[in-house]
């Protein structure tokens, strides 16, 4: 599956829920929105194979 | 996940509440949460003209968005800030006219450059000492509550949800800055004939909720970070405060919102016995604690 947060792309073997994906890459659950097929998903949905989810950023201010 | 509502498939779950919900319900629902702030803490009342200060990112247009829903009298005002990194001010615009546009609803522009005859980097540069974001927040704030004056607005909304007020409550706290405690409130009420009431109707919901309000209403909003925001403070805090939300979900509502209550109770500060002196400035005649000029005026000098 790919992972896909600003203009960094990650792959990722095997078959994991999103908020595990979302940890592995290096970010914060709460940081951030995953988006598959143009549809918001929670952070419970398994994703595997051909997979693309996009993260969204939610932080946002100085 | 299912929504608890409906038991359609959820899109988000909010693990503070323990609530997932579907589309349907979480765009019912978070109109409500606001509408329920407003109420609770008098913000404003449906016959007010209400002033949205609007950025062009995702909290301000999700608040005009939702203010227009409830039915309130909302008109926008953006300032353009002069910041020209990657077009940040004019991408931002666009995105203010877009959604004005789309939804029939007014809004000014002020452009800093030309009403004052520099860009925010610019005047920061020159005031050595000023940082651009100090710069910039001190512009902002007497705009904003100008044009809120002078279009006679009973109120100026602002779209700080509750990472913004944790991450600055955290900070002062940090600092022990009881000043800015004492002035840390959903409200502040019109203090001075020239002070516009100003008002926070997000404060009781987080960031990721407003991000997905606005994705699921199809707001097109600038997605991109002030140039200037890399490695910022308030950024680092929302960071850690992050980290304590996954470890214990309320956290940061539980933070802010118990501050609220301590400080409305007065078990954190002491209520202030007298009023501030306040002075008027010579050249914009808004109130300032300054001799003569107030900070803003003193910035083109």
């Amino acid at each position: 599956m790919k992972i896909i947060y600003r203009d960094k792309t990650w792959e990722l073997k095997g078959r994991t829920t999103v908020r595990h994906a979302i940890k592995k890459v290096g970010l914060h659950p709460q940081a951030v929105l995953a988006v598959r097929d143009g549809k918001l998903i929670t952070d419970d949905v398994l994703i595997s194979g051909d997979d693309v989810v996009k993260l969204i950023a939610v932080v946002s201010g100085g | 996940m299912k929504c608890r509502k409906c038991g359609t498939t959820a899109v988000i779950n909010m693990r503070q509440h323990r609530l997932s919900l579907c589309q349907e319900c979480f765009l019912e629902w978070v109109p409500h949460q606001v509408q329920r702030t407003i109420e609770k803490f008098h913000m404003f009342v449906p016959d007010d003209r209400v002033l949205g200060a609007v950025s062009g990112g995702k909290d301000s247009l999700a608040l005009w968005d939702i203010l227009l829903s409830l039915g309130y009298s909302a008109d926008g005002i953006y300032i353009h800030l002069g910041i020209s990194d990657g077009d940040y001010c004019d991408v931002s615009q666009q995105k203010v006219e877009c959604f004005a546009a789309a939804r029939d609803v007014r809004f000014q522009v002020v452009n800093v450059a030309q009403e004052y005859g520099q860009s925010i980097p610019q005047v920061a540069r020159r005031k050595r000492g000023r940082s651009t974001c100090g710069t910039c927040g001190l512009v902002k704030r007497h705009i904003m509550n100008q044009v809120a004056c002078d279009g006679r607005y009973a109120v100026l909304a602002t779209g700080h949800n509750v990472d913004d007020e944790a991450a600055v409550l955290f900070q002062n706290a940090l600092h022990w800055a009881t000043g800015y405690l004492a002035r840390q409130a959903p409200v502040l009420p019109a203090s001075h004939p020239r002070l516009a009431r100003k008002a926070k109707p997000l404060i009781r919901l987080y960031e990721r909720e407003m991000a997905a309000y606005a994705l699921l209403r199809g707001i097109d909003y600038i997605y991109d970070e002030c140039p200037y925001s890399k490695g910022a403070t308030t950024l680092f805090y929302k960071d850690l405060l992050n980290q304590l939300e996954e470890k214990s979900p309320g956290a940061k509502q539980q933070f802010y919102l118990s501050f609220l209550q301590a400080r409305r109770e007065g078990r954190l500060l002491p209520m202030k016995s007298g009023q501030v002196d306040m002075s008027v400035c010579q050249r914009c005649g808004q109130p300032t604690t300054a001799p003569e000029l107030c900070a803003f005026c003193r910035l083109w000098d």
